[in-house]
C-alpha cells in the first residue's frame, strides 16, 4: 500500500506576521515548521506503516526550495521518500491541487493524507479540490482512521456531531488536531533522513502556468483590542456589565 | 447582472438561522437570488422556508443526497449552477460548506474564497488569515465565483414580500466513493455557539470534567448562554469537540463572552475577535487573555464563579 502525504511549509504559529511586497504577501522571520495538521497526517501515515506490512509513505510539498527542510523532518519522522514540487508564490488552491494531482498521477497512491487546513492561510480547500480532481471520495477532519481491505472507516467532525463514513481507496483524508500526537524524531532518525531520497520536480514541468484564479489585493494587520479594565470583585463586574457595557 | 445560487443542505425543522445572513451577504451584489436545497425525500420543508427569501428554489431530492456527502452533493450543485448559468455559488462556511464547495469550484473551474466576512464588490471579498490577526482582500478572476461565508458577520436578510417558486430538479447520481455509516449528534438544549448572544467558555484552569459541570454549566444556565471551550479541554474529553472555540473550532460573535481559566493563546483569540464584550477570569495576572478582555478579574474560578452564579440567581 502506498500513502501520499501532502504538506505545507508554514511559519511557526507563535511568530507574529509581517506584511511585505506592497501589502500583498505575508512575511516572517521564521522559524518555519511543517503545518501542524500536516505533521499529524505524517504521523498517522507512519503509524500505519508501523502496524502494517508493505506500506510506503511518500511526502510531497509544493513550495520554495527551503521546503526541503520540512520534507527532511517528515523523513526523520519515518516517511520513506519525499518530493518537492518547486514553485514560487503567489499561488492559489486550484493551482496547488492541480500540481498535487499531477504527482498523484505519477505515484498512484492508495490513500492520501493531508491536513484539515493550512495554519497560515486557513484556506481549507486543497484536499477537497484534489479529491474532486481525482474523482474519489474524501473524509475530512478525521479524528479516527481504521483501515480494512481497500477502504478506510473514518470518524470525523461534522456539523452538529460526529459522523462515521467509509471511503473506498483511493481516497483523500484530512487530519484534525485530535487524530494523534506527532512524534519528535530522535537524533539518529534525523541523521538517517539525510540519506533518504528527495526528488525535486519543477512546477512548470507539471503543467503550471503561474496563473491563478484568485489574487491577493491587500493584506492588513488587524488591530488588537484596546486593553480593558481590571475589576476588583464579582459585584463590580456585574455592575459594569449592566451599567457600562449594557450586555446584561 | 449577477445570478446567485445559494446552496443549503436540507434539515428538519426551521431554516438554519445562518441562511438569512448568508442571503444578506449575497445580496450585497446586485442580482437574482436562486436557492438549491439538497436532501432526500424529507427536504421540502427547507425548500419552502428558503423560498421566502429567493425568487426560485431548486429542490434536489435523491437517496444518495440523504447524508449530504460532499462528492454527490458537489456534482449536483455544479450541474445546477451550469444549467442556470449562475455567476456566484454561495454557502455558509460550516463543516459541510467547507468540504463541499471546493469540489464545486473544481467542477466549475471557478476561483473560491473561504469564510468571507465582507463582500467588497462582485469579485472582491475579505477574509481573515494567520489566526485572525491579518485581513486578506482577495479578488476572484474567473467568470464563476464560489464563496463560503462567515454568516455571523452579516445581518439577517428579510423575507421577500412574495415567496419564490419551488421546483424539483433532476439528480444525476453517480457511483460514489463515500458511504455513510453513522452520525452521533451532540445534543444540547442550549443556544447554538455561533449564534448565541452570550457564551461562557472554560479552559484548562477549570480543572476537570467535574469542574466544568460544577462551574461552567450552571453559569451558562444562569445566563441562558451557549458553552464554549479551549482546545485543551476538548482534547482532554471534558466536553464534546464541537464546543471548541478558535482558529480550528468555532468563530463566535456574542454580545458577551466570558472566558474562565483560558490562557488566551492566539488560536483561541482567533475565535472571539467578534465578541462585543469579553470578560476574563484567570488566576495569572499575566495571562494573555487579559489583553483581549474588556473586564478582567484576577481570581480563582473555583471561588468567583459560584459567587457570580449566586449573584445572578438572586436577581
Ligand atoms: C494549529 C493549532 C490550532 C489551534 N487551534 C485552537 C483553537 O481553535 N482553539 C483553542 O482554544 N486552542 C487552539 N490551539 C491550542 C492553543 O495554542 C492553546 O494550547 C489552548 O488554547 C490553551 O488552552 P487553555 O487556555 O485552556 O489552557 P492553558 O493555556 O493551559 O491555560 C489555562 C489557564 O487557566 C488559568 N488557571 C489555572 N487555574 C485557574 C483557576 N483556578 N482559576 C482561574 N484560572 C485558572 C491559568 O492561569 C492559565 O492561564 C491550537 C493550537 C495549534 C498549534
Ligand atoms: N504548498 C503545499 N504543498 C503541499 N501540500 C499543501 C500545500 N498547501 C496545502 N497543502 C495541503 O493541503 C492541506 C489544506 O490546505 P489549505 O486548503 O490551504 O488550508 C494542508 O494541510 C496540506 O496537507
Amino acid at each position: 500500500m502506498k500513502i501520499l502525504v501532502a504538506m505545507k511549509r508554514v511559519a511557526d504559529y507563535e511568530s507574529p506576521a509581517q506584511i511585505e511586497a506592497g501589502g500583498q504577501a505575508l512575511a516572517w522571520d521564521g522559524p518555519f515548521v511543517i503545518n501542524p495538521f500536516d505533521a499529524i497526517a505524517v504521523e498517522e501515515a507512519v503509524q500505519i506503516k508501523e502496524r502494517q506490512q508493505d506500506v510506503e509513505v511518500v511526502v510531497v510539498a509544493v513550495g520554495v526550495a527551503e521546503a526541503q527542510q520540512q520534507l527532511r523532518s517528515s523523513l526523520a519522522m519515518g516517511a520513506d521518500r519525499a518530493i518537492l514540487v518547486q514553485a514560487t508564490p503567489p499561488w492559489d488552491a486550484l493551482a496547488i491541487s492541480a500540481l498535487l494531482h499531477a504527482v498523484v498521477k505519477q505515484e498512484q497512491p492508495d490513500m492520501l493524507l493531508l491536513g484539515k487546513q493550512a495554519s497560515d492561510t486557513d484556506g481549507h480547500q486543497i484536499a477537497e479540490m484534489l479529491a474532486e480532481r481525482m474523482q474519489v471520495g474524501q473524509a475530512t477532519q478525521a479524528s479516527k482512521i481504521e483501515l480494512s481491505g481497500s477502504k478506510a472507516r473514518v470518524t470525523r467532525e461534522a456539523d452538529g456531531g460526529l459522523q462515521t463514513i467509509d471511503v473506498d481507496f483511493p481516497c483523500v483524508i484530512t487530519a484534525d488536531l485530535r487524530l494523534n500526537e506527532p512524534r519528535f524524531a530522535p537524533l539518529p532518525a534525523i541523521m538517517q533522513a539525510k540519506n533518504k531520497p528527495l526528488q525535486i520536480l519543477e512546477a512548470a514541468a507539471l503543467g503550471w502556468s503561474g496563473q491563478t484564479a484568485c489574487t491577493c489585493q491587500q493584506l492588513q494587520l488587524l488591530e488588537k483590542k484596546k486593553k480593558g479594565q481590571r475589576v476588583a470583585d464579582v459585584a463590580t463586574l456585574l455592575q459594569q456589565l449592566k451599567q457600562e457595557a449594557k450586555v446584561l | 447582472m449577477a445570478k446567485h445560487l445559494i446552496v443549503v443542505p436540507a434539515q428538519t425543522g426551521k431554516l438554519d438561522a445562518q441562511i438569512p445572513r448568508l442571503l444578506q451577504a449575497a445580496a450585497t451584489i446586485k442580482g437574482q437570488l436562486h436557492g438549491l436545497v439538497l436532501g432526500d425525500d424529507g427536504s421540502s420543508d427547507t425548500a419552502h422556508a428558503l423560498a421566502s427569501y429567493v425568487q426560485q428554489v431548486y429542490m434536489a431530492q435523491h437517496k444518495r443526497l440523504q447524508h449530504h456527502l460532499a462528492q454527490p452533493c458537489a456534482k449536483v450543485i455544479a450541474d445546477v449552477a451550469k444549467q442556470i448559468e449562475a455567476s456566484h455559488v454561495w454557502s455558509v462556511g460550516s463543516v459541510w460548506g467547507s468540504e463541499t464547495l471546493p469540489r464545486v469550484a473544481v467542477r466549475l473551474q471557478a476561483g473560491m474564497v473561504s469564510n468571507a466576512h465582507q463582500v467588497v464588490d462582485e469579485q472582491t471579498f475579505c477574509r481573515n488569515v494567520w489566526a485572525g490577526s491579518v485581513q486578506q482582500t482577495l479578488q476572484i478572476n474567473t467568470a464563476i465565483k464560489v464563496i463560503t461565508v462567515r454568516a455571523s458577520a452579516f445581518a439577517p436578510a428579510k423575507p421577500l414580500s412574495k415567496a419564490g417558486a419551488v421546483q424539483r430538479c433532476p439528480v444525476d447520481a453517480q457511483p460514489c466513493g463515500m458511504h455513510f455509516v453513522q452520525f452521533e449528534p451532540v445534543k444540547s438544549e442550549r443556544p447554538e455557539l455561533t449564534q448565541a448572544r452570550v457564551v461562557v467558555s472554560g479552559g484548562r484552569g477549570v480543572g476537570s470534567k467535574e469542574g466544568f459541570a460544577q462551574l461552567i454549566e450552571p453559569l451558562a444556565d444562569a445566563l441562558g448562554a451557549a458553552i464554549g471551550a479551549s482546545r485543551v479541554v476538548c482534547d482532554a474529553g471534558w466536553v464534546p469537540s464541537d464546543w471548541q472555540v478558535g482558529q480550528t473550532g468555532k468563530i463566535v460573535a456574542p454580545d458577551l463572552y466570558i472566558a474562565v481559566g483560558i490562557s488566551g493563546a492566539i488560536q483561541h483569540l482567533a475565535g472571539i475577535r467578534n465578541a462585543k464584550v469579553v470578560v476574563a477570569i484567570n488566576t495569572d495576572d499575566q495571562a494573555p487573555i487579559f489583553d483581549a478582555a474588556d473586564y478582567s478579574l484576577v481570581a480563582d474560578a473555583k471561588q468567583v464563579v459560584p459567587e457570580l452564579i449566586a449573584a445572578l440567581k438572586s436577581e
